[in-house]
């Protein structure tokens, strides 16, 4: 028997703790990721393909891959990621999940907790897949801890919105088409900022003019986290 | 059915009266502005419609926070009437820039911070729209559609200023013509006094509109409800 039942059934004896009840919420997500692998993979080829279409897209020479680099790094990330949002609500509205969820004795906050940072160590996940075969492909070293800054800061703004408007989408009739309609132009200050802050570093810019677009990034991590915090209840309310 | 209310009826022909009103004065009392000429004349209808646009959009938020507060239908309506007359200010605002632009510009587009972020919430209006349709549960629908217009009214402010950054971090881009340089020009007495009545006159317009909206959107719910009360 596994670590994540065992750890299933202790939470179910007691009235669990905020974090503990988000983290049984996180291990179901990578327990049942580890079994099908069918998000990873998804989310992985896509990125891959996106990635194969823009070397030919844009014709990426030398010249060009050093200005368009965090530009189709953002691009592979952000669609990459609507997969990932998309699915991961859709399995837990089909198979009734989200039902058993909502019936658990815990604050509504705790799901959208659970489900964004699941959504978020997948996205971290397909990051460090995409960085070194960006790297290969193209010779240019993209291992720069300012750019591994930014694209946490970028994916934690991205998800936390995202897994919002992505329980939303779940429920309507058109959501196989909705999210990314939804998404992008609420999405589109981060996608700027990041791109922005990406390519600032990989050219070596100072600090100074980096720092805008990095208080761009924190403070719409940290506005959205808390909005959707306040309004996640309104979403799932039956 | 009901009839229309007096004070409505009012505000329609006020509303005819004053749009009459303003568009002659754009045409025979505002001056002619010395370098643009005549196309500047688009300018007092293009801010006047970007406010009206901008009240929608803010006028949905309130409904939305107040929706999600009392949950009554009555919010939902003005907070759908609010985006639907925004949407089409807004577009107009968008066109008449762009018709500005072409001549002083010479240009039709330039990417600059502000026409980006009008863009941007013209968008986030029709997602608005599409979001909604894809509900049938008019609960739900009004629900998310309260919390979409938060959510975006949020995100505006910050695409207009992650532009502008950009913007500052590439002088280059805009060198020493900034857009603001481009195209300004002194107001004048009259000027002035055209621009504000036009505004006057399209929040008129608008708050005539939205009050048709939210009516039909209640005759809509009554007919729901009928509809409802056929089927059970």
């Amino acid at each position: 028997m596994s670590n994540e039942i065992k750890a299933h059934v202790r939470v179910s004896n007691q009235r669990p703790t905020f974090w503990r009840a988000v983290s049984a919420i996180v291990r179901k997500d990578l327990a049942s990721e580890r079994r099908s692998r069918e998000l990873f993979s998804a989310m992985a080829m896509f990125a891959l393909l996106v990635i194969l279409i823009f070397n030919f897209a844009l014709e990426m020479d030398a010249g060009t891959r050093a200005s368009v680099t965090s530009g189709v790094l953002w691009v592979t990330f952000s669609f990459a990621g609507t997969l990932g949002l998309n699915r991961s609500m859709a399995v837990e509205k089909d198979r009734g999940c989200l039902d058993g969820l909502l019936l658990a004795p815990v604050d509504r906050s705790v799901i959208y907790f659970g489900k964004a940072i699941g959504n978020l160590l997948f996205m971290f996940v397909v990051e460090a897949f995409v960085l070194p075969i960006y790297t290969i492909f193209y010779n240019i070293n993209v291992f720069h801890p300012g750019l591994i800054l930014v694209i946490i800061l970028g994916s934690i703004g991205y998800v936390a919105l995202g897994t919002m408007l992505a329980a939303m989408v779940v429920q309507a009739r058109t959501r196989d088409i909705l999210l990314p309609i939804i998404l992008f132009p609420v999405m589109l200050p981060l996608i700027i900022a990041a791109v922005k802050a990406s390519s600032a570093f990989l050219q070596g810019l100072d600090m100074e003019f980096i720092w805008p677009s990095l208080n761009i990034l924190i403070s719409f991590d940290l506005i959205f986290i808390g909005l959707s915090y306040m309004l996640f209840d309104f979403v799932v309310e039956e | 059915m009901e009839a229309k209310p007096r004070k409505l009826r009012v505000l329609d022909g006020v509303s005819i009266v004053l749009l009459i009103i303003a568009t002659g004065m754009v045409f025979f009392y505002a001056p002619m502005e010395r370098e643009m000429g005549n196309v500047q004349r688009v300018f007092y209808f293009h801010v006047a419609a970007g406010w009206v646009g901008m009240i929608g959009f803010l006028s949905a938020v309130v409904a939305g926070i107040a929706y999600l507060r009392t949950g009554n239908r009555k919010w939902d309506i003005i907070g759908m009437a609010g985006i639907e007359v925004g949407l089409v200010f807004f577009l107009i605002n968008i066109v008449s820039g762009s018709i500005w632009a072409k001549p002083t510009w010479n240009t039709w587009w330039r990417w600059d911070p502000r026409l980006v972020t009008a863009t941007i919430m013209e968008l986030i209006y029709f997602a608005y729209l599409m979001l909604r349709q894809g509900i049938e549960d008019p609960d739900r629908r009004a629900r998310f559609g309260a919390i979409y217009a938060i959510l975006g009214s949020v995100s505006v402010p910050f695409t207009f200023l992650s532009i502008r950054i950009w913007r500052t971090i590439h002088p280059v881009v805009i060198g020493t013509n900034s857009p603001d340089a481009e195209g300004s020009f002194n107001m004048e007495t009259k000027m002035l006094q055209t621009l504000i009545f036009g505004v006057i006159t399209f929040s008129f317009i608008a708050s005539s509109l939205i009050w048709h909206r939210v009516r039909l959107g209640k005759l809509q719910d009554k007919i729901e409800g009928l509809r409802m009360k056929v089927m059970s």
